[in-house]
């Protein structure tokens, strides 16, 4: 049942992880979230529990959860850093990350510790690529 | 296997997953939306995956009387009656609504994952009685329609009069004979359909076009779970007896039911365990298998556990110490290594008054 690139959005300037995680790279900093396919798979987020500021986070390694009603999702980090910043207004309004994954719906900034952990991640070409399979 | 409105489900875009067997829809546009259609207007949910067996002849009532633990003697023909089917140990193999359609005819629907085992042990202990057991699944297509405005909308877009609440009536849907219940499964009124699979399908465009919104089994879940309905496999098992599920209203072992004595013993010492509800304070959401615990010490488990839609909190039921039971007590869910605060709430968690606008 799973849908394929077809549906949903995935934006050209964004980094992919295979766990459906994104990043925008900017510098030795990135905002990190989740991608269209995985907001759509876990359904209408109610919670999202952030990893606390000055945390270290380790390329595919989970560092924060999010919710939906009925289920609960590790979200796996595409990089490797430290927090510097988590969305708060997450905290009342959680659906955003729904409404809008890339935008109002990224979840931390990271500062990146291994900058170079980006060439491993997957363009969206790619990406979309390893949905259709 | 597939129920008759399985493509009416894939062209409404619903998720579907595997439950007991069943390609079965979780949710279509999400389970919050669902969830508050059916708290305030009208929301339907294909349950055609549940069983349903009928026990007929001259003793249909001494076996049923045997076998289920409620007094199904005090059900009057056209009456729904509530029960748990105790194994000897006064387990719980099932919990179920029993249907007079007649004097010696009865018809019981059971959950879909108990429905094989439902029926190897009513087809076993019926033997001594005059009474036949018939495994009728395959008869019926099944729509619960519930929500406040369920009755009317149901009754107008189906041309028919329904029972009230817990009785079920003959009636004609798309030409063939069906049964309308007054029960559910989710705290609203509301009817459930027992149709012919073979005209069920346009009965459900008939209802949609009326305004009734498709609902999956996470809303379900969510709406059982706010007013604090036992789920079989969750709170109900096998290993536990209706008394620490507080059931006990709907055990008279006086009728000698399979299971009565343990029963009785429960009631007349009290269990160790008691089934609670309980409220999260703050944040979290608790889920199945999540332990409770007070300071260092685990005092019992979450047997279900959600976002609560209409509480817009995370909330639950678990087995606790009986000693701790007490609606107010202080306990803690850990939630994956977070301790979350919560309090054992009264049941139901949620009251229609309470939140009706």
């Amino acid at each position: 049942m799973a849908p394929g690139s077809s549906e949903g959005n995935y934006p050209e300037d964004l980094r992919y992880h295979e766990e459906h995680d994104w990043a925008r790279i900017e510098g030795n900093q990135a905002t990190l979230g989740i991608t269209w396919y995985a907001q759509d798979s876990l359904g209408e987020v109610v919670f999202f529990d952030p990893p606390e500021v000055g945390a270290t986070i380790q390329k595919d390694s989970s560092y924060a959860e999010v919710e939906s009603v009925k289920a609960v999702s590790d979200v796996i980090a595409p990089l490797s850093g430290e927090i510097v910043e988590v969305n708060d207004t997450l905290q009342d309004t959680p659906e955003k990350v729904n409404e809008d994954p890339y935008g109002d719906g990224w979840l931390v900034k990271v500062r990146l510790t291994a900058p170079e952990e980006a060439e491993t991640l997957l363009g969206v070409q790619e990406y979309r690529k390893m949905l259709d399979r | 296997m597939r129920t008759p409105f399985y493509e009416q489900h894939l062209e409404l875009g619903a998720k579907m997953v595997p439950f007991a067997g069943w390609e079965m829809p979780v949710q279509y546009e999400g389970i919050r939306e669902e969830h508050s259609a059916v708290r305030r207007h009208a929301g339907m949910f294909d349950v055609s995956h549940m069983g349903q067996v009928e026990v007929e002849g001259p003793g249909a009532l001494t076996f049923l009387q045997r076998v289920l633990s409620n007094d199904v003697a005090k059900v009057h023909v056209g009456g729904a009656q509530y029960s748990v089917l105790c194994n000897e140990e006064g387990g719980v193999i099932d919990d179920l609504f029993a249907y007079r359609l007649g004097d010696d005819r009865f018809l019981i629907v059971t959950n879909a994952a108990n429905h094989e085992a439902d029926l190897a042990w009513l087809g076993r202990q019926s033997r001594e009685f005059d009474a036949i057991v018939r495994d009728v699944a395959d008869r019926y297509a099944m729509l619960a329609v519930q929500g406040p405005h369920a009755r009317a909308v149901v009754s107008r877009a189906l041309g028919i009069e329904l029972p009230t609440r817990f009785h079920v009536a003959h009636v004609q849907v798309g030409r063939r004979p069906a049964l309308a219940c007054g029960t559910g499964y989710t705290g609203e009124d509301g009817v459930e359909l027992l149709l012919d699979p073979e005209v069920a399908t346009p009965i459900w465009a008939e209802l949609l076009d009326a305004g009734v919104v498709p609902c999956g089994l996470g809303a379900r879940d969510t709406l059982r779970l706010e007013v604090c309905y036992p789920l079989h496999g969750n709170e109900l098992t096998p290993e536990r007896n209706p008394i620490e599920a507080g059931l006990g209203w709907c055990c008279k072992e006086e009728t000698g039911f399979i299971g009565a004595q343990t029963v009785a013993r429960a009631r007349a010492e009290g269990s160790a365990e008691k089934l609670v509800a309980f409220k999260i304070e703050g944040q979290g959401i608790p889920r199945e298998g999540n332990p409770v615990m007070q300071g260092d010490e685990q005092v019992g488990a979450v047997t279900s556990g959600t976002f609560a839609p209409s509480l817009e909190i995370g909330a639950g039921m678990a087995y606790v110490a009986s000693e701790l039971a007490e609606v107010g007590t202080e306990i803690e869910i850990d939630v994956r290594g977070k301790r979350r605060p919560a309090r054992i709430a009264s049941k139901p968690l949620y009251l229609k008054s309470s939140k009706r606008s």
